[in-house]
């Protein structure tokens, strides 16, 4: 793999202020009926900087993701051990008293297929407000205005508002669910792979997208391409078999893995 | 209730929506309860009525004037025939048209009025498929008061269902698997044979046992074309002592089935026949629910290697 461009991508980030914790999880495992998928994970989410977590396949990083907005709780079977905390006002995501529903109004999701409703993009936009108690017009016009500015999308759509979603492109679609996830003002923002579906020039504008994000929200992002993750990402996990080998800032994962693990892996020589 | 902005607006949000969740599934339950309920009760007086005349004697006896020394022999042997009869027919015939309107038909309008015809022929009242076969293959076709007429005429009832539980089923077949089959070099019949075909059973015999379960249960048609309600013999047997041992007579024999002769005990004023309508009930209402048992097994079986 080409570390050096990878190396060159990154560097330019290098001296970014130190943020604060946005989220944490403290040895956090989660149980798929018996089987232990993730293995006591600790990690610090920063406000307003992006995490990747990369990792081969079956590694635990999209089960690591959807832990955050208690995705897990929809299927039976499924168990949470340990925490994860929510700042500034340090909710526990996980404990048994609060409500998923609430979590999920906090916390948004895009996901790694474009699953927009077949609706209009504009009631696309407008479902999470309206869930969220919007019912006046006029606001709900105006946000779904900004979250599709938000998204980079409202230019290319602002004359076919109530054309369907599915009329859109497969990038412009993912854009979309961007806009769907931003209009509720999530405190943290869940990219589930978003461009593993997408052609190279969509995942470009996603990409951009997300860098251009992180100046008002916290992302945190699954992705199965380390150039991805070095592209867009100020913190990088490496996870394996439910483990979290290595953590650290994207610029100092990439160049100087400390873990032996990890260096085979973002220079190709295992996954 | 306004936009949330904060956490105790959420929550307030969330509490009041949350009414609704609980305010559905009361309904839901109420609305399940109706139709569970109500089949329960009927399911319970008919066994508190039919099980104690339930023994041996009732399934091997002749019908007779005499209440305590009627059976259903006749009527339950009536019934598997006829079912067999049914299966034979609708089987290839519906999964034949359903295949070939799927997978090989034009897509133009004609196939669309033709699937749309095949919709509504579900919905077509059970009485005039037997108005139809009493003229078809009663008299037309000279076949009489048989349980070839009386299969053949079912099997026509439930070929609807057949054909559109097969045509779901076959679609319900990612795109991606048949391109799969034909980048290899396969032909059309070769897909449909290793492929679709074998993909789509578990749902196209889920159709048509639901079909035979329904046509089990059927008597206008069958009572239209002629099916007796008193007979006191069996169709010859299948099977004989001499060559060629395989005997197709009974297909021509009269015959009555277990609805037929339920209608015919609970026309009678005595009270002890009703208590034997009850019992024919209840083994009629186990041989459907075994048959719909089957069909789940059948399914189960047969779709745990197919995933989508």
């Amino acid at each position: 793999m080409a570390a050096v461009s990878v190396a060159s991508a990154v560097e330019s980030r290098a001296s970014a202020p130190q943020a604060v914790a946005k989220a944490e999880a403290k040895g956090l495992s989660f149980y798929y009926g018996d089987f232990r998928a993730l293995k006591g994970l600790d990690l610090v989410v920063h406000e307003e900087r992006v995490t990747a977590l990369i990792g081969p396949s079956g590694c635990g990083k999209s089960t690591f993701l959807r832990c955050f907005n208690r995705m897990h709780d929809l299927y039976p079977g499924n168990r949470y051990e340990g925490e994860i905390r929510l700042y500034p006002d340090n909710t526990n995501l996980l404990a048994p008293g609060v409500d998923p529903i609430e979590v999920r109004m906090r916390l948004s999701m895009v996901f790694q297929k474009p699953n927009p409703f077949p609706k209009s993009i504009f009631e696309n936009v407008a479902y999470g407000l309206r869930v969220r108690g919007e019912r006046s017009r006029r606001a709900l016009e105006d946000k779904v205005e900004a979250a599709l500015r938000g998204a980079s999308l409202w230019e290319e759509v602002k004359d076919r508002l109530k054309d369907l979603a599915f009329n859109l492109s497969g990038g412009q679609q993912q854009r979309l669910c961007i806009a769907r996830a931003l209009a509720t003002d999530p405190e943290l923002l869940l990219f589930d792979e978003p461009t593993s579906a997408l052609d190279p020039i969509a995942t470009a504008s996603i990409e951009e997208l997300i860098t251009d994000l992180k100046k008002k929200i916290t992302i945190l992002i699954v992705t199965h391409n380390m150039q991805q993750a070095a592209r867009v990402s100020d913190y990088t996990a490496y996870m394996y078999l439910g483990e979290l080998i290595e953590f650290g800032r994207t610029d100092e994962l990439f160049i100087k893995p400390k873990n032996k693990q990890t260096e085979d892996y973002i220079t190709g020589r295992f996954g | 209730m306004a936009y949330a902005k904060d956490l105790a607006g959420i929550r307030a949000l969330i509490a009041s929506h949350k009414r609704w969740d609980k305010i559905f599934a009361l309904c839901g339950l109420l609305a399940l309860m109706v139709g569970v309920l109500t089949f329960a009760a009927l399911f319970v007086d008919m066994a508190i009525d039919g099980i104690p005349r339930l023994n041996a004697d009732f399934f091997t006896s002749y019908p007779s004037r005499h209440a305590s020394q009627a059976g259903i022999l006749t009527a339950w042997v009536g019934s598997c025939l006829v079912m067999l009869v049914t299966a034979f027919f609708a089987v290839p015939l519906g999964v034949g048209a359903g295949l070939y309107l799927e997978e090989y038909a034009p897509k133009n309008w004609l196939t669309d009025v033709i699937e749309i015809n095949i919709t509504n022929l579900a919905g077509v009242p059970s009485i005039v498929y037997g108005l139809l076969a009493l003229g078809l293959f009663v008299y037309q076709f000279g076949l009489g008061q048989s349980i070839l007429a009386a299969g053949l005429t079912l099997a026509l009832l439930i070929l609807p269902v057949v054909i559109v539980a097969t045509r779901e089923s076959i679609r319900s077949i990612p795109q991606g698997i048949r391109e799969g089959a034909y980048a290899l070099g396969g032909t059309q019949w070769q897909v449909c044979q290793d492929h679709i075909v074998p993909y789509s059973m578990p749902g196209i015999l889920t159709g048509v046992i639901i079909g035979m379960a329904r046509a089990i249960g059927e008597t206008a048609p069958i009572i239209t074309i002629g099916a007796l309600t008193f007979i006191a013999f069996l169709p010859a047997s299948p099977v004989k002592a001499e060559p060629p041992f395989i005997s197709f007579d009974w297909v021509l024999s009269p015959f009555t089935v277990m609805p037929i002769q339920m209608f015919n005990w609970t026309s009678r004023p005595e009270a002890a026949f009703l208590q034997n309508a009850a019992a024919a009930g209840f083994v009629l209402v186990l041989m459907t629910l075994a048959m719909n048992g089957l069909a789940i097994w059948l399914r189960y079986r047969l779709r745990k290697n197919i995933k989508w």
